[in-house]
């Protein structure tokens, strides 16, 4: 498979969020709005990146019984690099977004490329393989926080897309507008390729 | 140390902030192991015993090995109580997520030896614990809140608590929707996630509940 191929894939056929429904956690957790998403998003591919490209390096060298846990060792080392940038660079970033920063180190997109992809692949098809599935994970946030953050508080990015006599449908930024919004947005996406295979 | 605070805690981690209709952790198995009644008691009862110990040995960990005060053990040990503690907070997700991995093992170490049956149904998700965000995320929330030992073993059961009933209610209702006709593009995941999203909606009934 060609390198922008291994990129295309991530996007859209094998979405890990929308389509293979990984990592499920943080993107409704911190979809709430648009700037939350773009941080978590970079995070997430950072450290997605990053460990891909170590495991495939160190691949060779690694038993395969403790192969798991040499994996989650070099992800848990890659969100610690990311804590401390985002607390020492962006605080109100890294206090909005709390406990789930800890919390991709748990993510099971990043373990599960670990284990299906950099275990397997070179090191450079492994870091486009990184790279396509966090444009995938970014894409799916952005889409789901852009909804949430539109219909919940009238406003993308902070700015105020309505007049003001707009009344958001508050219940979008809370808790069920998450899970809403993620359940309309795959059902959609299925009906897209139930259409396609029936033509 | 009164009852008073215990219960408080409890009815939070199960109703006000339930971990998975409102704090959004642990979403892999709920959506996953939600198909079956039977199955989602059995992940429910093991996540419940892995949080409660998860719970008491990263809160233990955090305190005497992590954490800049004067009873770190390390500070006593190598610095003879002299100076100022080392702050070694930064190490508590790599460390957090390590004591997890192992008590996961044990746990399904102990199930197959105790229930093969059980063992055979929770199938791939057991060692799925592991990557669990509620594991992760009540040793993180005790650490957070600054509670004590006794409060973060009852945190730790008691958001295990609420993490089996969110599952159970899921089971119950997908049982059930097994037999509804939906639309094609409905049927699977994305009904679970609406209707996880109704049931949030009546979680959020419970916000505010004083005592």
């Amino acid at each position: 498979m060609s390198l922008t191929k291994e990129f295309i894939k991530g996007i859209y056929r094998e979405n890990p969020v929308l389509r293979l429904m990984l990592g499920l956690c943080p993107v409704l957790a911190t979809s709430s709005s648009v700037s939350n998403a773009i941080g978590m998003s970079a995070a997430t591919t950072f450290v997605l990146v990053c460990s891909n490209f170590v495991i495939s390096l160190i691949r060779k060298g690694v038993p395969a019984k403790i192969r798991i846990p040499i994996f989650i060792i070099v992800i848990a080392s890659f969100v610690t690099l990311v804590e401390m940038v985002m607390a020492g660079f962006f605080p109100a970033l890294s206090k909005s977004l709390g406990n789930f920063i800890s919390l991709i180190v748990v993510n099971c997109i990043i373990l599960g490329r670990a284990e299906a992809f950099a275990s397997k692949n070179t090191p450079i098809s492994s870091i486009i393989d990184g790279l396509g599935m966090g444009a995938g994970f970014a894409f799916a946030m952005i889409l789901i926080a852009s909804v949430r953050e539109i219909l919940g508080a009238g406003t993308w990015l902070g700015f105020p897309l309505f007049g003001t006599d707009f009344e958001p449908i508050a219940i979008f930024v809370m808790s069920p507008g998450a899970f809403l919004t993620i359940g309309f947005l795959v059902a959609f996406l299925n009906w897209i390729e139930h259409r396609r295979s029936a033509s | 140390m009164d009852f008073h605070t215990f219960l408080v805690i409890a009815v939070g981690a199960i109703f006000v902030s339930n971990f998975v209709l409102m704090r959004f952790l642990g979403l892999c198995p709920y959506i996953g192991v939600s198909k079956q009644l039977d199955s989602a008691v059995g992940m429910g009862m093991a996540v419940i015993f892995v949080m409660s110990m998860a719970s008491v040995v990263t809160w233990t960990i955090y305190t005497y090995f992590l954490a800049p005060t004067p009873s770190n053990i390390l500070f006593k040990l190598f610095m003879g109580s002299q100076g100022t503690p080392p702050d070694l907070t930064y190490l508590r997700t790599i460390t957090f997520i390590l004591v997890i991995a192992t008590l996961v093992q044990l746990v399904e170490m102990i199930i197959q030896k105790v229930s093969p049956g059980l063992y055979r149904s929770l199938g791939i998700y057991l060692p799925l614990i592991t990557t669990n965000c509620a594991v992760l995320g009540v040793s993180l929330l005790n650490i957070d809140s600054e509670y004590n030992f006794i409060q973060a073993l009852v945190n730790g059961f008691t958001s295990g608590i609420g993490f089996t009933l969110a599952l159970v209610l899921m089971a119950g209702l997908r049982e059930k929707l097994e037999l509804a006709r939906l639309p094609k593009a409905m049927q699977g995941a994305p009904v679970a996630f609406i209707m996880a999203g109704c049931m949030s909606i009546a979680f959020l009934g419970f916000a505010g509940l004083k005592f």
